[in-house]
């Protein structure tokens, strides 16, 4: 149980470090020297020292956005098992909660894009949508197929039994979790956190009219998001050593793996047209499908 | 060296041959003599007539007699044809493409005539269908011996519905290896025809009915059968007449051959009526659908193609009804069909060389400007059409007995529907062209040359001697391949 | 477990390609998945291969995994457009349709009596669903070449379904299926050249002069 917490507590106050990495990475591979890897946290104090702005034809909504963003992010945190650490709370069936509550943060976030009477915001709050809805199978047969080899229900069960999993399903939902990892938290190939170019923002856009505090809190919780995300993903590898603190070490240590391998692919590939993301969204589908006729056979 | 290995390496050398030779008289004349060569060695085969035990890969029994005379009678004229074909082309400049060569053409066409000997003589179901993909290979390059957009589409189509049809004739081998593997006591599992037939108890029956399905699909896509008939309108309108009359005339039958073979197969095994139902319907549907667009077709050769389909679903029919009289009739129109069908195609190239067009809208007066070019159309419409005295009638009285007296009612009413509806068709297609009163731009046209029109004749008329006359060897021929099949 | 590997490596090609618009990648995808198939071949079997099994597998190896690519590549270079621009069924209708395959191919698997030689009813329901890819690109795709790779794909699932099915004809007719495959790729590259020279294309759905309806 206080293992949970040193996880939650590790989580909370490491996440930014996930989109700093990313980006070093990036610099590194652009021949540049990079921004320092604690960027975010000087960017969210700055932020929140900040006054806000607000749009005169937005409501209560708006603000709600960011507030609610933070929370579905801390509360998913809880649901996630680390290596070797359970999560805080686990409940049989508890994938779905956590899928639903990443979705609640992601809702509130399009509303409060729409609740600034912007096209723009309208435009990214569209194609967020369609990409969410796209993706959303995929992450649920991928959990149900690991939930039906494991013969548990619970995130935490599931992943704790991750060494158990045939090579072929571990590498299939490593893909599948890999390119949802990319479309839920806008990397590229889906999008590109950089541009501001209004025809080609999907998340950037949604954002576009916070500041201050809220863009603060929306930094943040996204960063928890990435290592939320990124958990799912981590997860899957197969290697424990038993010792508690040495599994949280590595889970870490896997995390920022992952975070560099990010860097590696957004470098090395350009955004997708936007007509060929539900191919690839697709392919995850497939993927996790193929997993289940592993699963079945 | 057995007769039947010369028959194979007499075409192979001579399509080697005339790979490399570059002098154009020499080579047409190395082709009518190879084909000389395979004629009389053939009829040395038949006289010496069929080898009861033959070997596990190659073997001349009483069908493989039957089919090959059929081929090799209707490919000595169509050689003699084809080099008069080749003489007449006007010589151009160095060829774009590999198979606008003369001599690629030609050696395709004894390679052609290679493969399908190698087809008829196998016994063994392998090598059968090498043989039938090799066919396919050999005479794509003959179709788009012109280039054009229209031979180009053609050739193109031929190869990936053939191939993909092909494909599916070698799951059915899969399959039928399958079967053999089932039952321990059977050691020996070579794949050879008369083995599987004599061992045809011991093996697994549903994967010998899938077997004959994908064999069904698979080689009823290379002899056209419906649906799967939809290149032989382009293949055969598109290439040049002499090879449309040989697709036409010799290997649909060798498609056709792996399908008796097959039939056989699951005769012996107790399976037939599944076999049998299988290839009414194809055969019917065949008949029904060629009937159905032979009205509408505006070119003379396309038109003669459609008719090679409602044919082959007489020769499914047959194969698809018991008894001595439907599958002696079977057997003696597919003897008739290529004739005929051979003669028809022929005298359509003379057609095409002298009016230059394809449509049947403009061309008329035939008797008027060659008249024996015209006489030929109008006994080949009368002959293809089933009427007496050529020997198209009989055989397709025998199979329609032979429906009688297994009482398929239904398949026998459809069947004078289809043979109704071809009749109208092409009666309304083709008397209209050789009377009439010949266009004014049709004035200057070179006469007509012997060496023309003999191969043709022969053709006619072999077809209406048998039809009143039946010499006793060639009944024999048939019937002991009839009786192969039956027994 | 290499088995496992290789089994997935073969489906996954398989689904790249129904889904891939790119003709290298295409030609590059059929060449491995040809090579992962006979390694397949190999460490599925319980005992090491004969001489002529050897040398079947030696040839096949050559020819479908080096000859054909370089064939396909020298039939590509003449040609501008290397890439699939407006299939007949779409990328993404092509990746579910090849899902629903797989599926009948299992269920097909277990329905049907399996010799009792079967190596693995799995392999049989992949190579099924390797033959129906193949079909879905020739019927699916314009381009000449991409109807070439597509036969080269359904005769790589005709392959697999002959091992897995645990059945072997004499080396002389195997030598001669291959080296009709062989002369097949090779006739259907000249035909695509001669095509792409007469219409400066090679969408086959543009050749449509000659019809009935």
């Amino acid at each position: 149980m206080s293992a949970s917490w040193v996880h939650i507590l590790f989580a909370l106050l490491l996440a930014p470090l996930f989109p700093g990495i990313i980006n070093r990475v990036k610099a590194r591979f652009a021949g540049r020297q990079g921004s320092p890897l604690f960027q975010l946290y000087f960017d969210l104090i700055k932020l929140l020292k900040k006054g806000a702005v607000f749009s005169s034809s937005s409501t209560w909504l708006f603000r709600a956005g960011s507030i609610v963003g933070l929370a579905t992010a801390f509360l998913a945190l809880l649901w996630v098992p680390a290596w070797g650490c359970t999560s805080l709370l686990q409940i049989q069936g508890d994938f779905f909660i956590f899928a639903y509550l990443l979705g609640l943060g992601r809702f509130m976030t399009m509303l409060s894009a729409l609740d600034t009477g912007s096209a723009f915001e309208g435009m990214g709050a569209s194609r967020e949508a369609f990409f969410a809805a796209l993706s959303e199978p995929a992450l649920l047969l991928g959990l149900a197929v690991l939930a039906r080899f494991t013969h548990t229900l619970s995130l935490s069960g599931i992943y704790l039994a991750s060494p158990t999993i045939p090579l072929p399903v571990t590498f299939f939902l490593f893909v599948t979790f890999a390119i949802l990892f990319l479309t839920e938290n806008a990397r590229i190939p889906v999008d590109d956190p950089n541009t501001h170019l209004e025809l080609t923002m999907i998340h950037e856009v949604m954002i576009l009219d916070h500041s201050g505090p809220d863009l603060a809190l929306i930094e943040y919780a996204g960063a928890l998001r990435l290592w939320v995300t990124g958990l799912l993903v981590v997860n899957l590898i197969p290697f424990r050593t038993g010792h508690l603190f040495y599994d949280l070490l590595l889970c870490g240590l896997a995390l920022a793996g992952w975070a560099v391998v990010v860097g590696i692919i957004e470098s090395s590939m350009a955004r997708l047209r936007l007509n060929h993301i539900p191919l690839l969204l697709g392919v995850a589908f497939v993927l996790s499908v193929l997993s289940l006729f592993w699963v079945v056979k | 060296m057995s007769t039947e290995q010369l028959l194979l390496i007499e075409p192979l050398i001579g399509g080697l041959l005339c790979g490399f030779i570059s002098k154009n008289t020499l080579r047409r004349s190395l082709l009518i003599l190879f084909s000389l060569g395979h004629f009389v060695l053939t009829l040395f085969c038949v006289v010496k007539g069929p080898d009861p035990h033959p070997g596990n890969l190659l073997g001349a029994d009483a069908l493989s007699l039957l089919f090959l005379l059929i081929t090799s009678t209707l490919f000595l004229p169509v050689s003699i044809a084809m080099s008069r074909y080749l003489a007449r082309q006007k010589t151009e400049e160095k060829p774009t493409s590999l198979f606008a060569s003369e001599a690629v053409f030609t050696a395709a066409l004894l390679l052609f005539l290679f493969s399908m000997t190698l087809a008829i003589l196998s016994q063994h179901i392998g090598l059968f269908w090498m043989a039938v993909e090799a066919t396919t290979l050999s005479s794509a390059p003959l179709i788009c011996y012109h280039r054009s957009a229209q031979t180009l589409e053609a050739a193109w189509k031929y190869l990936l519905i053939c191939s993909v049809g092909i494909a599916m004739a070698l799951i059915g081998n899969i399959a039928l290896m399958v079967a053999t593997s089932f039952d321990p006591a059977l050691t020996d599992t070579s794949l050879a025809f008369a083995h599987l037939i004599q061992h045809a108890h011991q093996l697994q029956p549903i994967w010998i009915k899938i077997a004959f399905v994908f064999f069904l699909i698979g080689y009823g896509t290379k002899m056209g059968l419906a649906p799967m008939h939809t290149w032989l309108p382009d293949a055969h309108s598109e290439a040049p007449s002499p090879v449309s009359a040989l697709l036409s005339g010799a290997l649909l039958n060798c498609a056709f051959l792996g399908i008796i073979r097959i039939q056989m197969l699951l005769r012996a095994a107790g399976l037939e009526h599944f076999s049998q139902e299988l290839l009414l319907f194809f055969g019917i549907s065949s008949m029904l659908i060629a009937g159905m667009f032979i009205i509408r077709q505006t070119g003379y050769k396309r038109m003669l193609a459609y008719s090679s389909v409602e044919h082959m679903g007489i020769l499914a029919v047959a194969l698809g009804c018991a008894g001595s009289f439907a599958t002696f009739g079977g057997m003696f129109h597919a003897l008739n069909h290529s004739l005929i069908k051979g003669s028809l195609f022929l005298t359509a190239g003379l057609i095409l060389h002298r009016y230059r067009t394809k449509n049947i809208d403009e061309v008329t007066g035939i008797l008027q400007r060659s008249p024996i070019t015209g006489v030929l159309w109008i006994l080949g419409f009368l002959a293809i059409c089933g009427v007496p005295p050529f020997s198209v009638f009989n055989s397709e009285m025998s199979i329609m007995t032979g429906l009688a007296t297994q009482h398929h009612w239904i398949i026998l009413g459809l069947m004078l529907l289809a043979l109704a509806l071809v009749f109208i068709g092409l009666a309304a297609l083709m008397p209209r062209m050789a009377y009439g009163t010949p266009q004014a731009n049709t004035e200057k046209m070179p006469p007509e040359k012997p060496i023309d029109w003999i191969p043709p004749v022969l053709l006619c008329a072999t077809s209406l001697v048998l039809g009143i006359w039946m010499p006793a060897f060639l009944r024999n021929v048939i019937q002991m391949a009839a009786d192969q099949i039956g027994s | 477990m290499i088995t496992q590997l290789l089994t997935a490596a073969i489906l996954l090609l398989t689904l790249q390609m129904l889904g891939s618009a790119r003709l290298g990648v295409l030609i590059r995808s059929v060449a491995l998945q040809a090579g992962a198939m006979i390694l397949l071949g190999i460490f599925s079997a319980h005992e090491l291969p004969n001489w002529h099994e050897g040398l079947l597998l030696l040839t096949t190896f050559l020819l479908k995994c080096l000859v054909f690519p370089l064939l396909l590549r020298r039939a590509l270079r003449e040609t501008v457009i290397h890439r699939e621009v407006e299939p007949l069924i779409g990328y993404t209708r092509s990746l579910f349709i090849g899902l629903v395959l797989l599926g009948a191919g299992l269920w097909i698997a277990t329905r049907l009596p399996l010799p009792p030689k079967t190596i693995n009813p799995f392999q049989l329901a992949i190579a099924l669903a390797t033959i129906g890819s193949g079909f879905i690109l020739i019927v699916g795709r314009v381009k000449a070449i991409t109807q070439t790779i597509g036969y080269l794909v359904l005769e790589n699932g005709i392959g697999m379904l002959g091992f897995v099915l645990a059945t072997g004809s004499p080396l002389i007719i195997e030598m001669g299926i291959l080296l009709d495959i062989f002369v097949g790729i090779f006739v259907m590259g000249i035909l695509m050249l001669d095509i792409n020279r007469e219409f400066d294309h090679m969408d086959t759905d543009k050749l449509s002069t000659l019809r009935d309806l």
